[in-house]
């Protein structure tokens, strides 16, 4: 591997093997010593050009549990907002000696260009680039349901597991990245949107199940974990471009509430992305319930960043002596 | 002189040896801790801790056992492919204040001692650390040393010394390879 851009080329082995390296580095985050030497001296950017708090301090962590120097790079009151082009942006970079960038844009395909471009040579992380991927998010998501609901994890995918993503899956790149991820890893995966937010072509795919109630879903399948996503309200407001009539009969479509997480299964667990809109796409009692894996998704989203750093900065640059 | 060095006797007993030699210099078991190194580092340590628990029964060899992964302290990471990281598994009883014999199966520039060195030091301070090896092939390039050996292989650099074990191959058994005459 050399860049992490997404998850739809990824093979089952390189998913596997970044699970596997998550497990052992979730493990050395319970010691009283967290903070790893592997990446001592290497130098990892982050780049974004869109808002984000959580992904950025969680690939923060990573980098700085195992010794790798941390540069924040945002949009916000730097060149890049001065106009500066994206070529010229990673050339800057490349002269500063970045050994990795973590990418994160608002347009999709932005991580793919500079990894492609030959403007740098260092590793690219894909954080999120427009309505496309989220490869990290896709893999944490995955590794806490693996962790939760397959025995004996190790080595292994999530077989035969059955797994609804509920929300606007038209504009998610965690969606994006989460179906293409769980059909590698052997998942069943059901969608759960109002027509308008589920993308052109997928209700005719045989490898997805597609439902246009939460309640329709309910009712046809057991599953094993519930990925809420948020509804971006950025992007749902807006007279005329309204993709549901309101935010109330989402809730009463689609909303997880007592009453429907009652109706899962009892080992089922219930994930959400963050940030939550209480209320709206999950209740508050669900997302609160023991069932909700929320909390640890962000801790293992720091040790997924881990081990996607591990495997893209630890390898021989240098031919063997 | 290549083929096979040790035999699934010689490795037996001088794992025996070994242990009795753990007992003697630490004056029983009650503060000792084995971390095998993966991969052979870990039955091999296992090994030794059934021994020492056939000597003293009052050592408990499961609950005294464990494994130190050092993938991510190693010096070397830059110059080699992507290595995949093994498990850490301490005891439960911890390695504070413990006497910890670290297990690994030869010995050879002392790199890896030296990374298990920085790992240990993560995870807690023990009172003290030693070192058990089923063989030492020399050509170090590190001041470490090992306390408890179970043969002196004197080799050349070009050489290769494998150790087989029933745990993760198929038979127990040492063989040198490799070698310009």
């Amino acid at each position: 591997m050399k860049h992490l851009l997404g998850t739809q080329d990824m093979t089952r082995e390189d998913a596997t093997l970044i699970l596997d390296t998550t497990a052992q580095m979730a493990a050395t985050q319970d010691r009283e010593i967290r903070k790893l030497p592997t990446l001592r001296g290497r130098t990892v950017v982050n780049l974004f050009f869109e808002d984000s708090t959580r992904t950025r301090i969680s690939f923060e962590a990573a980098a700085k549990r195992l010794s790798a120097d941390v540069i924040n790079f945002s949009a916000k009151g730097s060149s890049l907002s001065k106009g500066e082009s994206l070529k010229d942006t990673a050339l800057t970079l490349q002269a500063m000696g970045a050994d990795a960038v973590v990418i994160r844009h608002w347009a999709s395909g932005a991580a793919d260009r500079l990894a492609q471009s030959g403007w740098m040579h260092g590793a690219v992380l894909n954080a999120g680039d427009g309505t496309h991927q989220h490869p990290t998010q896709a893999l944490l998501d995955a590794f806490t349901m693996r962790r939760h609901l397959v025995t004996e994890p190790d080595g292994r995918g999530l077989d035969g597991l059955t797994v609804a993503i509920v929300g606007d899956v038209l504009h998610s790149r965690v969606a994006g990245s989460n179906i293409a991820l769980l059909k590698t890893l052997g998942a069943n995966v059901v969608v759960v949107a109002p027509p308008t937010l589920i993308p052109f072509g997928m209700a005719a795919r045989e490898d997805i199940s597609v439902h246009y109630t939460l309640d329709s879903a309910l009712e046809a399948h057991d599953f094993d974990a519930i990925m809420m996503l948020r509804v971006q309200r950025e992007r749902m407001t807006g007279g005329g471009s309204g993709f549901f009539p309101s935010p109330e009969e989402y809730t009463r479509l689609f909303g997880l509430d007592r009453a429907r997480m009652d109706r899962m299964p009892e080992h089922a667990i219930i994930l959400h992305p963050g940030p939550m809109n209480r209320g709206l796409e999950i209740s508050a009692e669900a997302a609160d319930s023991p069932r909700s894996v929320i909390v640890e998704q962000v801790s293992n989203g720091v040790a997924v960043r881990m081990a996607a750093l591990y495997l893209l900065l630890s390898g021989e640059e240098a031919p063997n002596d | 002189m290549t083929g096979t060095i040790l035999g699934a006797p010689d490795i037996g007993r001088a794992l025996t040896r070994i242990a009795h030699e753990i007992l003697e210099r630490n004056e029983g078991p009650e503060h000792l801790v084995l971390l095998g190194i993966p991969t052979r580092g870990v039955p091999l340590a296992h090994r030794l801790a059934q021994r020492l628990a056939e000597v003293e029964p009052s050592f408990d060899a499961a609950a005294r056992c464990g494994a130190l992964d050092i993938t991510m302290y190693r010096d070397d990471l830059r110059k080699q492919p992507t290595r995949s990281i093994g498990p850490t598994t301490l005891p439960k009883v911890g390695i504070d204040d413990a006497t910890v014999v670290l297990v690994d199966d030869v010995l050879h520039t002392g790199r890896t001692i030296r990374a298990a060195l920085d790992a240990i030091k993560d995870e807690g301070r023990p009172k003290a650390v030693q070192l058990a090896v089923l063989v030492d092939r020399g050509h170090r390039e590190l001041p470490i040393r090992a306390d408890y050996v179970g043969k002196n292989i004197p080799t050349s650099r070009s050489e290769r010394v494998d150790v087989h074990l029933g745990e993760t191959d198929d038979e127990d058994a040492v063989i040198l390879s490799g070698g310009r005459s």
